[in-house]
């Protein structure tokens, strides 16, 4: 039998219960590899239950730090009776499969082409462990402990984790770091280790992974401590999958950076609202008078704020919207993920509405966008919808260590204190004066005399006063327009990179790729390994709507763009044909909406196959996009 | 009625504490209907703010939709004002009251605003005891959409359609007790002897302040088979009548022993009950609720103050925020710098 052979290459998966506790030693074995140098990107796929269900946790290990998923797997590590079949099913061939011997394997399951391993977890805990809850808690311990030996992880590395992990529960160390020897010694005594995949310190490590001293960490917390360095002092949110962790993490972080030093009274306010209609109210008046408010949530939460998102439009009052998205439309699949959020999104609400997008694609990203939204919310007096998924929210990743510049200030953008209240000759809250679409405002309480005007969804003139007036409606709506267009000049660029080798296909077409958010990563991933077989393709990462003209003279300049992206209907593509004056027909849409993030291999594969036929990709069932 | 607002004002007006004359608390000219019980609301509010002494612009007043949230349009000119989405005023006023604790908050609803699409949110904003006055003016039907029955509608009411309305009403007000309000008051838009000190001490409490003001819909429900007409509701009032005596006054009326009892506010302020048919404690929640419901019973509807806790905490106690409005916070306290970010990211390595 072939054996599949790599250093710092491979893909492991652990098949667990939820509710198990395994969450915490599968993170301790990705940050082991972690802190050894090697590039690492954890994902837990999870069901939308507490426990009892069948949850994965996948740990891609990659030299040249390629975070996001490759597809298959190389050694999977089967806690889960339940879904053992399929999981022993989707081990690569070749590769391996560690299971627990306590009870014989069901010999129906054997395949011929990959290594089963097995470790009788259960007996082990059984023997070594009184308590119950011990006995099940450290069966996760044990096979970490195997897989440090199999994989040639640093012990010493797991045995330091495992003292942070219990800091201040000193009286747990031991019998973990027991639980992990047992699991190590028997691997030791019964296989020979290390195995043909294995880990090693500064094996080929890519230059530009050596450049950083990297920091884990998941998007959810870097958006969190965005809004806390954004100035962000309201936060109003209903909990939902997967957007929960941002305000947790905000609360957590506000608790030690924003307590008065004198009154040890808040800085901040967190609502959980009663809904996210209410959530959105809330953030709306608190930006309304001068506040920095956000709120998070995913789609079911982004439909309930449509018709708040319209009057904050409309009446242009700043907002942020975090929506950590996942599979939909309804209920959909709570905790999986998808980027189907996009139109909803650019044009929630009712009426002629559009929205600025932010699509983070790291959580450096999520850090940096999140101060952004605010500058933006405010400088556009407009909402600000940063779209975020539940693989990048939920999941750690490896990411350079957030930076921030003492010398930044906030931009509050056009608001009139008193003192030039005083000064101005007249005010008109919805008056163009400097041509920009963007027109002054005022807060609540400001001048006694000066700047007071009314806020409102329904029509109104330049000074705010209630019109039903066509012609200063059509002028209003305009101006809006205006406004929309200057924002392309303050959102994030798109990133372009241009191909090593400028080359065209056979057909003599020069080829693109356009994508954004989580799909990023494998899509360059996935390119890199095209080019390797001779195909070119210059890349635009989007990272702001609306698109600025760089967005169309990249498709103009490229006879056929793959658009790739995590959602049904390929909704960017829709967006960009929408907004943009390009022949649609050019736009391929190379597409993932199962829920489990996209892998390069896919998309690889899918260009190839677009590239051999001429255009059917994996949207066959949706002839009106092939 | 008129489309012109006159500018002239006599040059003697009065003027308050303050220097501000009546007119500075004004809004634009109304247009709702001609004899619109909201009409005399606004005038309430107006004369309330005036009396009260509150720079006009340090009021925010906030509405929803419908022929009530119009009326901010036509009082306090000098204020910044808010009309937001149907139903949904009360999380916007907590939005703009967490931003900025120091200002005077004043939403006005109406029954179908707070009752029906915003009955969520409605609750919620008493729980929450929120620094607000709250004003339902409760009509009972949709003015804007041509007289269609509320969920205040009673039982047995016609509609100006010819429709008997079927289902149970629901009592703002014993539903806000139920909820934890803190200060609870009933009044009716042609009773402004009552209606305005009500307002008065409603502005001076520290909390939730609902005051549901009875104020008939001249054009869709002033018929006969509404029970909320003008003359229905006169004779159905049972009035209790009240004084507020701000603070720093001199208590200056007096009456017959044993007619009035005084209700002391958390900032010294004095409400004087005056003696009513109904007798019952302010300070007590089920006896509020108990007399409400004896009076519906009797097909009485029970006007006053009708709960006040003085021991109030307003949202922000509960939240525990520095005193120092939000909004007003410097990036110095805002931001925590650089060097903090530097032991985060070691800290996730």
């Amino acid at each position: 039998m072939r054996k599949l052979k790599s250093v710092n290459d491979f893909v492991v998966k652990f098949a667990n219960v939820n509710g198990s506790g395994s969450a915490s030693a599968n993170h301790m074995f990705a940050k082991a590899i972690f802190r050894m140098g090697i590039p690492v990107s954890p994902r837990n796929i999870f069901p939308s239950n507490i426990q009892g269900l069948p949850t994965w946790y996948e740990v891609r290990v990659s030299s040249k730090g390629y975070l996001g998923r490759r597809g298959g797997v190389d050694l999977m590590v089967c806690v889960n009776p339940q879904s053992m079949a399929q999981d022993i099913k989707e081990v690569d061939s070749g590769g391996y499969f560690i299971y627990d011997s306590t009870k014989p394997l069901d010999i129906r399951l054997m395949r011929d082409d990959i290594t089963f391993m097995g470790i009788p977890f259960t007996k082990i805990c059984m023997r070594e462990f009184k308590n119950a809850r011990q006995q099940q808690l450290f069966k996760n311990v044990v096979y970490v402990g195997a897989l440090a030996a199999l994989l040639d992880l640093d012990f010493a590395v797991l045995k330091d984790l495992v003292g942070d992990q219990f800091k201040g529960k000193e009286k747990l160390i031991a019998p973990n770091v027991h639980a992990m020897e047992l699991g190590y010694q028997y691997a030791l005594e019964n296989f020979s280790c290390p195995l043909d995949i294995r880990v090693e310190r500064g094996g080929n490590i890519a230059p530009h992974i050596l450049e950083f001293d990297h920091i884990l960490m998941d998007g959810n917390t870097a958006t969190a401590l965005g809004a806390i360095y954004g100035g962000a002092t309201v936060a109003a949110w209903y909990p939902i999958t997967p957007s929960t962790s941002v305000v947790d993490a905000f609360g957590k972080y506000a608790q030690r950076m924003r307590i008065d030093p004198g009154s040890g009274k808040k800085n901040y306010a967190i609502v959980q609202a009663e809904d996210e209609l209410s959530a959105m109210g809330m953030v709306i008046g608190a930006c309304w008078n001068g506040a920095r408010a956000f709120t998070a949530t995913s789609g079911p939460g982004l439909s309930l704020m449509s018709e708040f998102l319209g009057l904050a439009y409309f009446a242009e009052v700043p907002a942020v919207l975090v929506d950590v998205q996942r599979a939909g439309p309804s209920t959909g699949m709570p905790t999986r993920n998808q980027q189907s959020d996009i139109l909803a999104a650019a044009y929630a609400s009712h009426g002629d509405t559009k929205h600025i997008l932010l699509f983070p694609a790291t959580p450096r990203e999520c850090f940096d966008m999140a101060v952004e939204a605010f500058d933006l919310s405010e400088r556009l007096q407009t909402p600000v919808i940063m779209l975020s998924d539940l693989d990048l929210g939920m999941n750690d990743w490896m990411s350079p260590p957030l930076e921030w510049d003492d010398d930044y200030h906030l931009d509050r953008g056009k608001l009139l204190n008193a003192e030039a209240l005083e000064k101005a000759e007249q005010f008109g809250r919805y008056l163009d004066v400097d041509g920009d679409g963007i027109c002054y405002r005022t807060l609540p309480g400001t001048h006694p005399e000066k700047g007071a005007f009314f806020t409102r969804g329904s029509s109104r003139d330049e000074y705010a006063v209630y019109t039903e007036s066509g012609e200063e409606y059509v002028k209003n709506v305009d101006r809006l327009l205006r406004k929309f267009e200057t924002a392309k000049q303050y959102v994030p660029e798109p990133k372009i990179k241009l191909a090593k080798t400028n080359k065209k296909d056979k057909k003599g077409n020069k080829l693109g790729a356009i994508f954004f958010g989580t799909t990023a990563s494998p899509s360059y991933e996935a390119l890199e390994d095209l080019a390797e077989e001779g195909v070119s393709i210059d890349t635009m990462r989007l990272r702001a709507f609306p698109f600025n003209r760089d967005v169309d003279d990249f498709i103009n300049s490229h006879d056929k763009v793959f658009v790739i992206e995590q959602n049904r209907d390929g909704q960017m593509r829709r967006l960009i044909i929408n907004e943009c004056e390009i022949p649609p027909g050019k736009l391929v849409p190379i597409l993932e909406y199962s829920g489990t993030p996209i892998t390069a291999r896919s998309i690889a594969q899918d260009i190839r196959q677009s590239l051999s036929t001429g255009g059917a990709t994996v949207t066959t069932l949706h002839p009106e996009l092939a | 009625m008129t489309y012109i607002k006159p500018n002239f004002r006599h040059p003697n007006l009065p003027v308050n504490d303050l220097g501000y004359r009546k007119s500075d608390y004004e809004g634009s000219i109304s247009t709702l209907c001609a004899g619109c019980g909201h009409d005399s609301i606004s005038t309430a509010i107006i004369d309330a703010c005036f009396e009260s002494c509150i720079e006009p612009h340090r009021i925010a007043k906030l509405s929803g939709i419908g022929c009530s949230s119009k009326t901010p349009t036509y009082f306090l000119g000098k204020s910044h004002g808010f009309n937001s989405v149907h139903g949904r005023m009360p999380s916007v006023a907590t939005g703009a009251n967490l931003a900025n604790r120091e200002l005077t908050y004043i939403g006005v609803s109406g029954d179908g605003d707070s009752a029906s699409i915003g009955m969520g949110q409605f609750v919620h904003v008493v729980r929450r005891n929120l620094n607000m006055l709250y004003i339902v003016e409760n009509n009972g039907c949709y003015g804007l959409t041509k007289g269609q029955d509320s969920a205040t509608a009673d039982v047995g009411s016609v509609s100006k359609s010819g429709n008997t309305n079927a289902f149970e009403p629901i009592d703002l007000v014993s539903t806000a007790l139920q909820m934890g309000a803190t200060f609870v008051g009933r009044s009716f838009s042609g009773d402004k002897d009552q209606l305005e000190p009500l307002i008065k001490a409603a502005l001076a409490h520290k909390g939730f302040a609902l005051i549901d003001v009875i104020s008939p819909c001249v054009t869709f429900n002033n018929h006969e088979g509404s029970t909320k007409n003008y003359r229905r509701t006169r004779e159905d009032v049972e009035a209790m009548p009240l004084d507020f005596v701000p603070m720093r006054e001199e208590i200056k009326a007096t009456y017959s022993e044993g007619t009035t009892k005084e209700v002391c506010m958390h900032d010294g302020s004095v409400i004087h009950l005056h003696k009513a048919n109904v007798d019952f404690d302010v300070h007590d929640r089920v006896g509020a609720l108990s007399a409400i419901q004896r009076c519906k019973e009797q097909g009485r509807i029970l006007t006053g103050l009708l709960y006040m806790d003085p021991d109030s905490e307003d949202f922000h106690v509960a939240l525990d925020t520095v005193n120092k409005p939000l909004s007003r916070l410097s990036e110095k306290e805002l931001c925590p710098g650089s060097k903090v970010l530097d032991s985060i990211n070691d800290g996730l390595r």
